[in-house]
């Protein structure tokens, strides 16, 4: 467990969000995930994230499947509604959530067995349908709540902490989320938080579904060598392509660096955020070069970070279904319910 | 022409055998909804495969001036258009019936039966000659025979002609050539054949009844219900209702400024996800609705228990068929009673709702919605395919427009804000029945986290017994409430006083009627109850306590209702005696008096001399 004294006073001179609120008000309760776990760190990313999105607290959903992942979204965002749903089917539940009211901002968390093994299905169809939502795998490539099988995501070869070795193939969610239609795609470590907190605000700004895979190392059952999930080896392998920075509303673009250097993606919500290129030759725009360059990659045991894809206007569910603005569940009855003239109507037609 | 055969009018049994995908489903529905037209009400229903293509199909029409509502049983005129079904067609024809085939090519000998009518009728022969496109050759046989048959059995030709042109509004060479092709049967028949004892004659017993489907007519309570989200995977015999969800809610829910739609539906890659949708968007607040089978009930099960146990209203649609496993898909039973009353692993108890016609689809289409938003929780609406997709002659649908939506125990912003205090498991009044708020409400109050595992009253999360037990026996004074808030019984007595009753629930009740005023006339006077929900109101216990022998009928095979009567009333298993019926067809009247009156007689329940029809 992490002991962290979190006491429910403000300190005056803590830093506000232009809503006024500090980083405590998108805290929860304390985490009882094991000290040293990267959920944890992930769980300090959103928390920063979302203070630095200033969004009010409420207006966000969080959901999750099960899994020690699944168990995160109690610890941050304790002003909003949450939902630990059944194991593997977070989407769907989130889909539906989402249907009912688009104008919430959806979080979606999951991990490994449940994006990747009983939930493959459920996040390829999320997937699919552009829901418009943040995906946050917790990737640590274990089965940790059941004390470290495999999950599907183990790289082949990688060894268990008894020392059996994979001897299946790992699943990519990135590269299953790329061919499936995913309009943001985006893979974080948890030991590297200033990488990972732009990601997810650049996710949460973006229309349609955003998956961030983060490699999330298991300090109980899978932080040993041989492992190709811990901290060492991630640590050891990462190679990020870029690194995404947001940008204060109305900041001016400034053009010091030079051409080539930055990109500028304006975000569904029409800010702006810059993209600083770490390897001038991999371009986020480009789906098929991408998938190239992530699979010669990970055939040298690579694991590749940062923004990996991006499409901009990117369109949602709710687009493709002419849904009205307004949220369906706050629809009032005159516009449900047709009434007792068009039954009459309706009876006369069935004559 | 001299007959011998059957001299009848408005009773009588007409069926159709055809060869699926020949064009034959809309034939058959002119010649039932044109007798409708004259007045005279009928009883009819498709028998078909699960199959797109090839194999036999039936459709069964029983012109009944009396109203019955179920099969009879037995057939009077068989339309024998399948060489494949020959000998079983005209095997099921009665003493004295007709046969009506294709005489394009001459009836070989034996190929008929001494005792039956056979009347033949050129129709390949006819379109051959009339017609030059192949396809149309084939498709208007059916309308050719329609022709015939309505000179044989003296329908109004004006009547099928004036559907035809109501049918084939503003698509004048479609209506030419089906009027071409009903006069080319009726004018060649007109001709050669002298029409039959079996008679339609104008009446005015259909009033202002309607002729419609059950998955249409809970679809459309499902728009009348406020239904915003539903999520489904196709499925028979449950697909036609999200499909007419779609269709009258592009008529019905389409803003008219923008364009845009006041619902989403969502066809999900199985039913997991669809019953995920529909508790994600029932948690979120919105009206949301699955439709489905057997097949699909078993899928959903977890997902079931987590909206029991974090309280989320869903609604479910259950088209029962035949079961287990794949069963008989194109065919009917009430076989996932016990499966939707405790779906979910764990204590768990689901209401239900037992339409027994479309107008109470419709009815419980809507009344489902309130149920599930009042009592936080899955409620089910038990179909089953005789209801679903069999036209009926049912009463109109009718909507009280002061009638407003029953969104249940939510709590607002303006209540968080005055300070009242919020337990998302917290019952304040007694009914079993706390509180939620929706995602969103309020900035600081009423947020809380939703979870399959075990909370105490304040959601948060616990494994203390008292606090489980606590919530456990909370769910239970919920299903209490639930008692009074579902459809009660429709009880109604015998003629005669009764110590034994009759118990049936659903489409069972289509031959009940008929079947209980023949075994009145036999003697056997009977009680009768129709339960229309689970729980079971206070009302079914005593009902059944007040009698000596109980017959329980229903449409499977271990007698699924009667265990659960027996299970939650503590009644005596001897007193509830089962008939049942589970084959897949249509329950007709003469099983039902024939099992019960056997039993009754078996009782010492016969009284007086019993009646005997007059040979």
């Amino acid at each position: 467990m992490t002991f962290l004294a979190k006491p429910k006073i403000h300190h005056p001179s803590l830093p506000v969000n232009a809503l006024g609120f500090t980083r405590r008000d998108y805290e929860g309760p304390v985490s009882t995930l094991c000290a040293g776990c990267g959920h944890d760190s992930i769980s300090a990313a959103v928390i920063q994230a979302f203070f630095e999105l200033a969004v009010p607290p409420h207006r966000v959903a969080k959901l999750s499947g099960i899994g020690c992942s699944s168990k995160t979204p109690t610890y941050f965002l304790g002003q909003s509604h949450g939902f630990n749903t059944v194991h593997g089917r977070m989407p769907s539940v989130l889909t539906g959530a989402n249907l009912a009211n688009r104008s919430l901002l959806y979080l979606g968390v999951s991990g490994d067995g449940d994006s990747a093994s009983i939930g493959l299905g459920q996040f390829a169809h999320l997937m699919r349908r552009n829901v418009d939502m943040t995906y946050l795998v917790e990737n640590n490539g274990v089965y940790g709540l059941t004390k470290g099988q495999f999950s599907a995501t183990a790289d082949k070869g990688s060894r268990s902490k008894r020392g059996a070795a994979n001897d299946d193939e790992p699943i990519d969610l990135v590269m299953m989320a790329l061919t499936l239609g995913a309009s943001y795609v985006a893979r974080g470590f948890s030991g590297d938080k200033d990488q990972l907190v732009p990601l997810i605000v650049g996710a949460v700004r973006h229309k349609g579904a955003a998956l961030i895979d983060v490699v999330s190392p298991c300090v109980a059952f899978n932080n040993h060598p041989g492992s190709t999930k811990s901290y060492d080896y991630v640590r050891a392998h990462n190679e990020a392509v870029n690194r995404l920075d947001f940008m204060p509303e109305r900041a001016p673009i400034t053009t010091s660096q030079a051409p080539g250097e930055t990109r500028d993606i304006v975000m569904h919500d029409g800010s702006t955020m810059r993209l600083k290129r770490l390897d001038a030759e991999y371009d986020p725009s480009d789906k098929v070069g991408a998938m190239a360059y992530l699979e010669s990659h990970r055939a040298r045991g690579v694991v590749v970070t940062g923004l990996l894809y991006v499409a901009e206007n990117a369109s949602d569910m709710h687009d493709a279904l002419q849904t009205v603005d307004a949220p369906l569940n706050q629809l009032p009855d005159a516009e449900l319910v047709p009434g007792s003239a068009a039954l009459a109507g309706i009876n006369a037609s069935l004559r | 022409m001299t007959m011998r055969g059957l001299a009848r009018t408005n009773d009588f049994v007409v069926k159709f055998a055809n060869v699926n995908g020949s064009g034959s489903a809309s034939a058959n529905a002119l010649f039932a909804k044109a007798i409708l037209r004259m007045g005279v009400p009928v009883a009819a229903r498709n028998i078909f495969p699960s199959n797109i293509q090839g194999m036999p199909t039936w459709y069964e029409v029983r012109i009944v001036e009396a109203g019955w509502r179920g099969r009879r049983g037995g057939v009077d005129l068989m339309v024998a258009m399948n060489p494949e079904t020959w000998k079983a067609d005209v095997t099921e024809i009665e003493p004295g019936g007709y046969l009506l085939y294709d005489a394009t090519r001459p009836l070989a000998a034996g190929r008929a039966r001494a005792d039956v009518t056979a009347i033949g009728v050129p129709l390949t022969h006819l379109c051959q000659e009339a017609f030059a496109d192949p396809r149309q050759r084939q498709l208007f046989k059916n309308i050719a025979y329609l022709g015939s048959l309505s000179h044989l059995l003296s329908i109004e030709a004006e009547v099928v002609e004036s559907m035809l042109s109501e049918q084939y509004k503003g698509k004048a060479p479609l209506l030419d050539a089906n009027r071409k092709a009903f006069r080319l049967g009726y004018d060649w028949s007109s001709e050669h054949l002298a029409p039959l004892g079996l008679r339609v004659e104008r009446r005015d017993r259909v009033g202002d009844r309607i002729f419609v489907d059950g998955n249409s007519a809970a679809a459309l309570g499902a728009v009348y219900g406020g239904a915003t989200v539903c999520a489904w995977y196709p499925i028979t015999p449950s697909t036609s209702l999200a499909e007419a969800f779609q269709r009258y809610c592009r008529k019905l829910r389409v803003d008219k400024a923008t364009g845009r739609h006041r619902y989403a539906i969502v066809q999900a890659e199985d039913e997991l996800a669809s019953i995920g949708m529909v508790v994600g968007a029932g948690w979120n607040g919105a009206r949301a609705f699955t439709a489905t089978s057997g097949p699909g009930i078993s899928l959903m099960q977890e997902f079931i228990g987590l909206a029991y146990f974090a309280e989320i209203p869903a609604v479910l649609f259950d088209v029962q068929r035949g079961s287990p496993s794949t069963g008989m898909p194109t065919k009917t039973q009430q076989a996932d009673v016990l499966s939707a009353a405790y779906a979910s692993h764990g204590d768990t108890k689901h209401p239900l709702l037992f339409p027994e016609d479309p107008t109470e689809a419709f009815e419980m289409g809507a009344l489902a919605f309130d149920l599930a938003d009042r009592l936080q929780t899955p409620v089910f609406v038990m179909l089953d395919l005789d209801i679903g997709m069999q036209d009926w002659l049912t009463e109109p649908f009718r909507w009280d427009d002061s009638r407003t939506l029953d969104r249940g125990k939510l709590m607002t912003a303006e209540e968080l804000e005055a300070g009242r205090d919020f337990g998302r498991y917290l019952d304040v009044d007694g009914d079993g029945i706390p509180f939620r708020t929706v995602p969103g409400t309020h900035p600081r109050r009423g947020a809380y986290f939703t979870r399959g595992t075990s909370k105490d009253r304040y959601a948060r999360y616990t494994e203390e017994g008292p606090a489980y037990v606590d919530n456990m026996q909370r769910l239970l004074r919920k299903f209490e409430t639930a008692k009074s808030l579902v459809p009660g019984p429709v009880i109604e007595t015998a003629t005669q006083p009764a110590r034994a009753a009759v118990v049936w629930y659903g489409s069972t009740g289509a031959p009940m009627a008929e079947s209980l005023a023949v075994l009145a006339d036999q003697g056997v006077h009977l009680d009768r109850m129709r339960i229309r929900a689970f729980p079971f109101a206070d009302a079914i216990p005593e009902f059944i306590a007040a009698h000596d022998h109980v017959f329980v009928v229903e449409q499977n095979r271990d007698a699924q209702l009667r265990a659960l009567l027996l299970n939650e009333c503590g009644i005596a298993p001897d007193k509830l005696i089962p008939v049942l019926h589970y084959d897949g067809n249509p329950l007709t009247a003469r099983h039902i008096e024939s099992e019960i009156g056997e039993k009754a007689r078996a009782l010492g329940l016969v009284r007086g001399r019993p009646a005997v029809a007059a040979d």
